[in-house]
């Protein structure tokens, strides 16, 4: 076989692998945090610092029974859960991880692929995520679950228009919409946040929303919906929507240090005496300490935070987060265009 | 740079859905096979907190949902416009510059108009 397709696949099964790992120990990391923040212990029990939490957690989740309502759509029920695991799992896939190897005269790039429509494709995978909650909510045929899946939709639909403007303003500034290419750049310039500040507080917020996180989490807000779009599921199905939405944050995480943070840079890489394999293994190192940063706010935000009306939550999508976007891209083009970036 | 297209470029990613799929099909089938199925009637019912159940699930809901999806469409539409313009900013120069200025002014004039007629005003 072909080393670059053995490798590719080596590195998808590997990039699949760190983010269900990862998305594991985020919930351990998750209740340890909450519990730290509230003055408790958290998770003890299960292994020192209840380190083996998840796995207990992931076992009991399979052991559990899998229960289908009577009343619900059968095969739609189970393809639900499914297609969101699905497509939270293909995301990774054009992140670029670290420069890249050198393993026996041959250069292997750390990111399973490098298309150059790479933006394109995060936003067109994350919203077909959003088909996952709607089929799963839907199918259930429970009044929460239907109000929990209508709620998701259009706040994951909302956001995404706000989402994709602020990321306009970033590709004025790269010229591609590569994210190894973007990587690349902040490299041999400044991180883009430095830029595109405006920008990156759009994408974090819309971040937020888009994985139904607090203070965005009224989906499931388990005060009024008792679980929202997942109310009716259980065992793994249910493991499979939560779990999701920690693979979701991982990777978006991921996307922001790649596009407004350096990615796998970091500064002085260069005057540092490494070499190729050694430095790409520590750039890869360092993304993963920015991604676990990133986390830390999504988490240090969940248990800061209450959550929005369901009213406020349109308001700042549509009404504030809309123009504001509008109007970095409007910022960001008049500076190019008076400090002589133009053709 | 890499601005050539090849479906080449594709194949990773078609690997990537293959190694996911195949785990979310084992595990499903896994907890499938080894969950216990103490089916009664009770259980059976949509959950609502223990009174019993009314009506359907399925009921005509609030028209905002559907006017916010169809809002989506128009805006998502003409946010892909601006994507081709924004990789080719600087070649595009200055004509480019105020073209989309114009095109961002008729959406932000579509936005205060939606706006203006209550379509997003939620109670």
């Amino acid at each position: 076989m072909d080393p670059i397709i053995l490798y590719k696949i080596i590195l998808a099964v590997v990039v699949f692998a760190v983010s269900l790992g990862v998305a594991a120990y985020m919930t351990w990391g998750e209740r340890k945090l909450a519990a730290i923040l509230q003055d408790r212990v958290g998770p003890d029990r299960a292994g020192p610092l209840g380190l083996l939490q998840p796995i207990a957690d992931g076992l009991k989740m399979i052991f559990k029974e899998e229960f289908i309502p009577a009343q619900s759509n059968k095969w739609l029920f189970i393809l639900g859960p499914s297609f969101f695991m699905l497509t939270a799992c293909m995301t990774g896939a054009v992140v670029p991880w670290g420069s890249g190897l050198e393993i026996g005269g041959l250069y292997y790039p750390m990111q399973v692929t490098d298309i150059n429509i790479g933006l394109l494709y995060l936003l067109g995978v994350v919203s077909i995520g959003v088909y996952g909650i709607m089929i799963g909510g839907w199918a259930s045929n429970n009044k929460y679950a239907m109000l929990g899946a209508l709620r998701a939709s259009s706040q994951m639909i909302s956001y995404e228009i706000a989402m994709g403007l602020s990321l306009i303003a970033l590709v004025m500034t790269t010229g591609t919409l590569s994210l190894a290419e973007i990587a690349r750049q902040q490299d041999e310039g400044l991180a883009y946040v430095v830029y595109q500040p405006l920008g990156f507080l759009i994408f974090l917020i819309c971040a937020f929303a888009e994985t139904n996180r607090a203070p965005f989490d009224l989906p499931e807000s388990e005060s009024e919906l008792v679980g929202g779009f997942h109310t009716e599921y259980s065992s793994m199905k249910l493991g499979f929507f939560l779990f999701a939405e920690y693979i979701n944050m991982f990777i978006s995480s991921a996307v922001m240090a790649t596009l407004y943070f350096g990615g796998y840079n970091f500064p002085f890489q260069h005057e540092l005496g490494l070499e190729g394999n050694t430095l790409a293994i520590v750039q890869a190192v360092v993304l993963l300490l920015k991604i676990f940063i990133f986390i830390f706010i999504f988490m240090w935000v969940r248990w800061t935070l209450p959550r929005f009306r369901y009213d406020q939550l349109m308001n700042l999508g549509w009404k504030v987060l809309l123009p504001l976007a509008l109007a970095n891209i409007f910022i960001t083009g008049l500076v190019m265009y008076f400090t002589g970036k133009l053709a | 740079m890499n601005t050539t297209a090849h479906l080449w470029d594709y194949l990773p990613i078609l690997i990537m859905a293959i190694v996911a799929l195949g785990f979310v099909i084992t595990v499903m089938a896994l907890t499938h096979a080894v969950g216990p199925r103490r089916k009664n009637a009770v259980k059976d019912d949509p959950f609502e907190c223990g009174i019993p159940v009314q009506g359907n699930a399925r009921t005509p809901f609030s028209i905002k949902y559907f006017l916010v999806a169809i809002l989506f469409v128009l805006f998502d539409v003409e946010v892909i416009f601006m994507y081709p313009w924004a990789v080719n900013f600087r070649e595009l120069g200055v004509f480019g510059l105020w073209e989309m200025f114009a095109f961002m002014g008729l959406m932000i004039i579509g936005l205060v108009y939606i706006i203006r007629r209550g379509a997003l005003k939620w109670e």
